[in-house]
């Protein structure tokens, strides 16, 4: 392992963000956007019931948290894609660099993506909405880092996707975690969905995240089975899914696929 | 230098790759002796791209091994890569970061001490300078193939695999960049594998030659030998005499065990 070679890798993707208009864009506007949409839906609420204070407060951490799972996500899977479209790979593993110190800068790189993406929206929260993310206190730390790295092994998932099946499954980095957000109770509790999905969902640790979230919101109290569930679920998927990953890149050596995608 | 050098700094031994039914590369077997240019020809699709690929380590061999300066490619090919490089015109750098930035992250995934001084040093002898600053998908595809190069040298590799090296460059450049090649060779005693389709470049540079045909080795020797072999009088008619050849069974020639 390299601290070099992951430093260069990371300096390579901030070459890349600080001259680029839009996908400096791309980092902010997202998460701007839907907490502007969701700050007067939960206000709306809040006019029209006066119990639903706590349910406004809800739906706001809830948009706030889930986006750290996207943009979590979308840093690694977007980076992959940025050699992908650079067609850049050949060059990259013919140098000393190794697929997990790769994965690594490209971590560090989402981490530091979506504190930047989510800042302003933190910020929005609070001077329009008069809603504090900080108020969760510090299980809020403890729900960040399940929902970092629950975004860091989906993007595995799609980047292994996307070395088997190539470009064209590229969309897969946009939409994959669509598929997930029903059934991860952000905006309502697993209890809400039918009995038969319910174990479903309590086998992604982002419902266990939320089911947290709520119990600080709306009861005050922090349950840390609830965080102990989602970082142990996490554990056992990341695993999995660095060995997915390594597979595919193996299947993808393989096939001389490195030299190929892109193309 | 002779193949067959204690010193290998390639050496391949059955090497075979195939995609499904279609077989790439047919049982390879070469050795290339340290300080050597050696020129791997041969017409589309008769392997030359798989066995790089392979020699570097981006595609995984069907069977058959490969030692790259001592070290078992198949298994261990990290502590070999640090001491290689490559460069080829169909691979890309990323077109958004400049020249400059573009060099830095690779010097920085090959560990060099002093990245700005071997940048400078390199945009010095390849005629570059001019262009560090700007984005490298605005550079036309001779200026890319000056950059590639670059990169490729950015580590001063003690194996150097070259993927037509001057493709797109004009005849000056061209020339400029095979003196430096060969200045390169000379000075710092490193091991060149160049494939090519330009007979007056793999001449002029190699002093061996291998030839590919339908993932055979079906020959080697100097272009000089090779010429007097074949009774031609350039390289150019004694590859089209090889590339067009009936495949006879077996066809392969190779010298090491």
């Amino acid at each position: 392992m390299s601290g070099r070679r992951i430093w260069a890798m990371a300096t390579r993707y901030w070459y890349l963000l600080r001259r680029s208009v839009p996908r400096l864009l791309d980092l902010f506007y997202g998460p701007a956007v839907n907490i502007l949409l969701w700050g007067f839906v939960s206000q709306s609420l809040q006019n029209n019931s006066s119990g639903a204070a706590k349910i406004g407060a809800a739906l706001l951490a809830g948009m706030l948290l889930w986006d750290v799972m996207f943009r979590s996500q979308l840093g690694v899977s977007v980076g992959f894609l940025e050699e992908v479209w650079s067609r850049n790979l050949g060059h990259m593993f013919v140098s000393p660099l190794r697929s997990h110190e790769w994965l690594l800068s490209l971590m560090g790189v989402s981490l530091l993506r979506t504190a930047a993406g989510l800042a302003p929206a933190v910020l929005i929260a609070w001077f329009m909405y008069g809603f504090s993310l900080f108020d969760l206190g510090l299980p809020l730390a403890g729900f960040l880092a399940n929902l970092m790295i629950m975004g860091w092994w989906v993007a595995m998932l799609i980047v292994a996707g996307i070395l088997r099946w190539g470009q064209g499954a590229e969309n897969l980095a946009w939409a994959a975690v669509f598929v997930i957000s029903p059934i991860s109770a952000i905006y309502y509790p697993v209890s809400v969905l039918p009995h038969w999905l319910q174990p479903v969902a309590l086998s992604i640790p982002a419902a266990h995240v939320f089911e947290g979230m709520r119990g600080v919101i709306s009861d005050h109290v922090f349950r840390t089975d609830d965080l102990m569930d989602a970082f142990g679920l996490n554990l056992v998927y990341l695993a999995l899914s660095s060995l997915v990953f390594l597979l595919a890149f193996q299947n993808a050596r393989a096939r001389g696929a490195l030299l190929q995608l892109g193309e | 230098m002779p193949p067959e050098s204690a010193d290998s700094v390639v050496d391949v031994r059955a090497l075979t790759k195939r995609f499904g039914n279609s077989t790439a590369v047919d049982g390879i077997s070469f050795r290339i002796g340290q300080g050597s240019v050696t020129g791997l020809l041969g017409g589309n699709g008769a392997g030359k791209t798989t066995t790089i690929a392979m020699l570097l380590g981006l595609l995984v061999p069907t069977s058959g091994s490969i030692a790259i300066l001592g070290t078992d490619m198949v298994r261990h090919r990290h502590s070999a890569l640090q001491e290689m490089n490559f460069a080829s015109p169909y691979i890309d750098l990323p077109h958004r970061l400049t020249v400059t930035e573009n060099l830095t992250v690779y010097a920085g995934l090959y560990s060099v001490r002093h990245p700005k001084a071997r940048i400078a040093e390199l945009a010095e002898a390849l005629d570059f300078a001019d262009f560090l600053k700007r984005d490298y998908g605005s550079l036309s595809a001779g200026q890319k193939t000056r950059i590639a190069l670059a990169k490729a040298l950015i580590n001063q590799p003690r194996l150097l695999l070259l993927d037509e090296p001057t493709a797109s460059l004009d005849p000056d450049s061209a020339d400029r960049i095979r003196q430096y090649l060969q200045e390169y060779a000379r000075e710092s005693g490193a091991t060149m594998l160049i494939a090519s389709h330009n007979m007056i470049e793999v001449e002029r540079l190699c002093g061996d030659i291998l030839m590919m045909r339908r993932g055979h080795i079906v020959d080697r020797g100097t272009p000089a030998g090779l010429i007097a072999k074949y009774g031609r009088e350039t390289l150019e008619e004694v590859f089209l005499d090889i590339a067009r050849a009936e495949p006879t069974a077996p066809d392969e020639i190779e010298r090491a065990p």
